[in-house]
C-alpha cells in the first residue's frame, strides 16, 4: 500500500478548473517530485492534498484512511507536514518559537526535545540563530527554519512546496542536500519544485504536470534524459 | 563648510517649523495656553508651545549635519531657527493688512502680541527672529552635551513642565494631608510654580536623574538575582502595592475619579490587547461588548426597567455570559475575513448595537435615548461601593484578574496559536492550529474584559446611556493600545494613562484632545512605531541594528528558552 495515494482528483477555483484529474502515488521511504512550469497546478495539487483546497471529485488516501473528511489543521495529527511556498514562516516570532509552533499539536514535551535536538543536529544555522527574530535570518536560513518546523511535528510524510524559490543557486544545492540527509534518515517526502533539474538528481521518482494534468510519470533517471523534459524544462536542446 | 543642498534643507525645516507654530496659533493652542502658568509670572505653556518647536528643530536638524563641529552645529540650528522666526512672524504682518479672522477665529491680537512680545509686528517681528534663531542654535548646542548630562536635563525639564501644568490639581491634594502640606505649599504660587520651586525640582529631578543613570551603565545583561537582590525586589514589590492601595486616600476624590476612567480604559484595553495584539483581528466594533456589559448590568439591576431586580454580583456573570456570547457570535460571520475586512464588518457590529440601545424600538426593554438610570451599585457586605475611592478598589480587583488573566494567556499554548494566527493564518493552519476556535476564543476573551468594564462603568455612573457607547470608546482604546505599544501588556497601562490620564489633568487640554491625539499617532509612528512601552519582540523587530550576518557564529545564544 503506497503511503499517500492520490487517485483521479479534480480541483476548482472558481469557476477554473485547475487540477484535470490527478493521480498520484508516493511510497515510504521516497523522494517523489512534481515538476512543471508556472500555473501547471503543482501548488493546487499539493493545497488539495492538504484540504485548504477542498477536491470536488477524486479521493486523496493517507496510509489507506480517505483524508476528505478531515479538516486541514487536523493532517500534523495524521502525520503530515507541510514546508509551505515562499518560506512561509512566523516571522515576527523567534526561530526557537518557530520550531515550537512546528511542534503545536503534540504534548510530549521530553520527546519535543529530543526532535529539537535533532532538528539543530541536522541544521546547525537554526541553533546558532535560535533567539533571534525569524524575518531578520537570510532566505536560506529561513528556508532552513520552515522546514526544521515541519520536522518538529515528527511526520512520516513531509509535503515541500518549492524550496529552490527566490534563492540563489548555491543555496539551492545546500537546501536540496539537507532534503537528501532528510530523506537518508527515513523520511518520506514529495516535492514539489519548478527548478526540475535540481529535483530529479535528488529524487526516486518523478511526475510531470502541465495545465492541471499529470503528462509524464517516470523514475527521475529516466526523466533527466526524455527529450521533452529535457526541452521544456531543463533547457536543453 | 554648508554646501548648497543642505542650506536648502535647513531653509525647508525653518518652514516646516515656522508653518508649526503659525497652525498652532490659528488653531488657537498657544493663545489659550498662554494663561496657563507653569512657573508663576515667566513661563507659560503657550511660551513653551511656542519656542519648543525652534528648540526641536535645531536639534534635529543639527543631527542631521554630516559635520558635527561646534560651528556648523550652531550655524545649521540656528539658520534654521532664524528662517522659521521670520515665517512665524509674517503671520502678524499680514493680519495687520487682511483680515484673516474671518476665517481663523484665533487670530486674535493677542495671538499677535503674543508673537510680537507686544512690541508691534515690526521690531517684535525683529525680536522674535533673534530668539528663535538663539533658541534652534542652543537646541543645535544641545546635541554636542554628553548623552547622560542631556537625558538628565530632558527629564528635569520635563517633570518641572508636569508639575507646574498639574499644578491645581497638587493644590489640592495636599491640602488634603494637613500639617504634612506645609513643606510642599511653597512650591506652588497661585498659578503655576514659584520660581524657587521651579528651581528646586528642576535641579532635584536633574541631579537624581544623573546620579542614577551613572549607576544603571554597568547592567549590559540580565543578571541572575541573588537572595539579597531578590527580597529588594520583593520589598519593592510591596510598597508598590501598598502605595496603590493607599492612593485614593492620598491623592482625593479628583484624582480617583481620573484613576477610575483610567482604570476602565486599562480593562477594555487588555481585552483589545488580546484581540488586535496577540491574535491580529482587528476590531473596530469592541465598544459593542463594553455596552452589552453596561446594558445588561442595568437592565438586571434597576427598579426601572421591571423584568428582575438582582444585585450587582448576581447581574455580573450575566453580563459577563451576555459579552462573551456577543463576541462568539460577531466572531462567526467574519471567520474569513481579514485586516480591512474584518475592520469594516466590526465597526457595523459596534454600530448596530449602539442604535438598537437608542431605538425606540427597544425603548420599554433598554429605556432608548434616555438610557437606564439607578442601576445597583456592588455591596461588600453592607458596604456600598459609591465613593470614587471605594470604586478604585474595585477596579483595581479587577484590572488585577484580567491583567493576570492577559498575562498568564500569552505564554500559553492559545497564546502561541493566536500569535501565529497573526502573523500567517494559512501557516498557522498549516501547523495544526484550528482557527475557527482560535479566532473565536480571542473574540470571546476581548469581549469578556469588554463586558467586565462596561458592568463596573454601569455600576459607577448607576446609569448606561447610548451615548456613552459611541465609536470614539472604540477609537480611543484602540489608540491608546497603539501608543502604549501593540501586543504588550505593561503598554496597555502607560497608554491608558498618558491618553486617558492627560487630558483630565489638563483642562485646556481638552478643547484640542483629538487634535492632540491625531499629531501624537503620526509623530509615534515615525519616531517610535513598536509604542511607549513595546512587546521585547516588536522591539527586536523594528530596531534590529545588527547585522544578522555580522554576528560571529561561537556567541553562545543568550536565552536557553526564550520567554514568548
Amino acid at each position: 500500500m503506497p503511503m499517500l495515494e492520490v487517485e483521479n482528483i479534480h480541483s476548482y477555483y472558481g469557476n477554473i478548473h485547475a487540477l484535470k484529474g490527478v493521480s498520484l502515488t508516493v511510497e515510504k521511504g521516497e523522494i517523489v517530485t512534481l515538476i512543471g512550469g508556472n500555473g501547471a497546478g503543482k501548488t493546487t495539487t499539493l493545497r488539495s492534498i492538504s484540504g485548504i483546497l477542498k477536491p470536488l471529485e477524486g479521493t486523496v488516501r493517507f496510509e489507506g484512511e480517505d483524508l476528505a473528511p478531515f479538516k486541514p489543521h487536523k493532517l500534523v495529527a495524521k502525520g503530515i507536514s507541510m514546508v509551505p511556498e515562499g518560506r512561509g514562516i512566523f516571522s515576527r516570532l523567534t526561530v526557537a518559537e518557530n520550531l515550537d509552533m512546528g511542534a503545536y499539536v503534540r504534548s510530549d514535551k521530553a520527546e519535543i526535545k529530543v526532535d529539537l535536538e535533532r532538528v539543530f543536529t541536522l541544521l546547525p544555522r537554526l541553533k546558532e540563530r535560535r533567539s533571534q527574530v525569524a524575518g531578520t535570518l537570510s532566505g536560506g536560513e529561513q528556508q532552513m527554519l520552515a522546514t526544521g518546523r515541519a520536522l518538529m511535528a515528527r511526520p512520516r510524510l513531509l509535503l515541500m512546496d518549492e524550496p529552490s524559490m527566490g534563492l540563489a543557486p548555491v543555496l539551492v544545492e545546500s537546501i536540496f542536500e539537507k532534503i537528501v540527509e532528510i530523506n537518508q534518515e527515513g523520511m518520506t517526502i514529495l516535492l514539489v519544485e519548478q527548478n526540475a533539474l535540481m529535483a530529479l538528481s535528488i529524487a526516486h521518482r518523478g511526475y510531470v504536470m502541465q495545465t492541471g494534468e499529470i503528462v509524464l510519470h517516470d523514475k527521475a533517471s529516466n526523466l533527466q534524459t526524455n527529450k521533452m523534459v529535457q526541452k521544456a524544462y531543463l533547457g536543453m536542446e | 563648510m554648508t554646501n548648497k543642498s543642505t542650506l536648502k534643507q535647513l531653509f525647508s525645516a525653518g518652514l516646516i517649523n515656522g508653518g508649526i507654530i503659525i497652525f498652532l496659533g490659528l488653531v488657537g493652542m498657544i493663545e489659550t495656553f498662554s494663561q496657563r502658568d507653569i512657573v508663576s509670572g515667566l513661563v507659560s505653556m503657550g511660551f513653551i508651545l511656542l519656542f519648543l518647536p525652534f528648540f526641536v528643530f535645531g536639534y534635529s536638524i543639527a543631527k542631521k549635519e554630516p559635520d558635527q563641529s561646534l560651528r556648523t552645529v550652531l550655524f545649521a540650528g540656528g539658520l534654521t531657527g532664524l528662517v522659521a522666526g521670520f515665517t512665524t512672524a509674517l503671520l502678524p504682518i499680514l493680519g495687520q493688512f487682511v483680515n484673516i479672522r474671518d476665517m481663523f477665529m484665533n487670530a486674535s491680537p493677542t495671538l499677535y502680541s503674543i508673537l510680537n512680545f507686544n512690541q508691534g509686528i515690526y521690531l517684535g517681528g525683529l525680536i522674535l527672529m533673534i530668539v528663535s534663531g538663539i533658541i534652534g542654535a542652543l537646541g543645535a548646542g544641545f546635541l554636542l552635551i554628553p548623552p547622560r548630562l542631556r537625558n538628565a536635563f530632558l527629564q528635569a525639564v520635563v517633570w518641572t513642565v508636569l508639575l507646574g501644568l498639574m499644578r491645581d490639581l497638587l493644590i489640592v491634594m495636599i491640602a488634603r494631608w494637613g500639617a504634612i502640606s506645609y513643606i510642599f505649599r511653597w512650591i506652588f504660587a497661585s498659578s503655576g510654580l514659584t520660581i524657587t520651586g521651579a528651581l528646586v525640582i528642576f535641579f532635584l529631578v536633574g541631579v537624581v536623574y544623573y546620579w542614577r543613570s551613572g549607576k544603571k551603565q554597568d547592567l549590559p545583561v540580565k543578571k541572575i538575582l541573588s537572595k539579597k537582590q531578590k527580597n529588594i525586589r520583593f520589598g519593592k514589590l510591596v510598597a508598590a502595592v501598598i502605595l496603590m492601595l493607599l492612593l485614593p486616600q492620598i491623592l482625593g476624590i479628583y484624582f480617583s475619579e481620573i484613576l477610575d476612567n483610567v482604570g476602565i480604559y486599562i480593562l477594555m484595553g487588555l481585552g483589545l490587547n488580546i484581540v488586535i495584539g496577540f491574535a491580529g483581528l482587528l476590531d473596530l466594533g469592541y465598544v459593542a461588548f463594553f455596552a452589552i456589559g453596561a446594558y445588561v448590568v442595568g437592565v438586571l439591576t434597576s427598579p426601572e426597567m421591571g423584568v428582575i431586580q438582582i444585585t450587582f454580583w448576581q447581574a455580573l456573570p450575566f453580563a459577563l455570559l451576555a459579552s462573551v456570547t456577543a463576541g462568539v457570535i460577531l466572531g462567526l460571520p467574519v471567520l474569513k475575513m481579514r485586516g480591512d475586512y474584518l475592520a469594516i464588518v466590526t465597526l457595523g457590529f459596534g454600530e448596530i448595537i449602539r442604535l438598537l440601545s437608542l431605538s425606540d424600538w427597544l425603548r420599554p426593554y433598554l429605556g432608548g435615548t434616555q438610557g437606564i438610570q439607578r442601576i445597583a451599585r456592588p455591596f461588600i457586605g453592607s458596604l456600598e461601593l459609591k465613593t470614587q475611592g471605594q470604586l478604585y478598589y474595585l477596579i483595581v480587583a479587577a484590572i488585577l484578574i484580567a491583567g493576570f488573566i492577559a498575562w498568564r494567556l500569552k505564554d500559553s499554548h492559545m497564546g502561541r496559536s493566536w500569535m501565529a494566527m497573526r502573523e500567517d493564518e494559512d501557516v498557522a493552519q498549516a501547523m495544526g492550529i484550528n482557527l475557527v476556535a482560535t479566532k473565536l476564543s480571542a473574540f470571546a476573551t476581548g469581549a469578556f474584559f469588554a463586558g467586565l468594564a462596561g458592568a463596573i462603568f454601569a455600576a459607577k455612573l448607576s446609569s448606561a446611556y447610548p451615548q456613552s457607547m459611541n465609536l470614539m470608546v472604540s477609537i480611543n482604546v484602540l489608540c491608546l493600545i497603539i501608543v502604549g505599544g501593540m501586543g504588550s501588556i505593561p503598554g496597555v497601562f502607560v497608554g491608558a494613562l498618558v491618553l486617558m490620564g492627560s487630558p483630565e489633568l489638563l483642562r485646556e487640554f481638552s478643547e484640542f484632545r483629538y487634535l492632540v491625539y491625531g499629531a501624537l499617532l503620526v509623530v509615534m509612528m515615525l519616531v517610535r512605531p513598536e509604542g511607549l512601552w513595546p512587546e521585547a519582540r516588536r522591539k527586536l523587530e523594528l530596531h534590529e541594528s545588527m547585522e544578522p550576518d555580522a554576528l560571529p557564529n561561537d556567541i553562545p545564544t543568550v536565552t536557553e528558552n526564550p520567554a514568548g
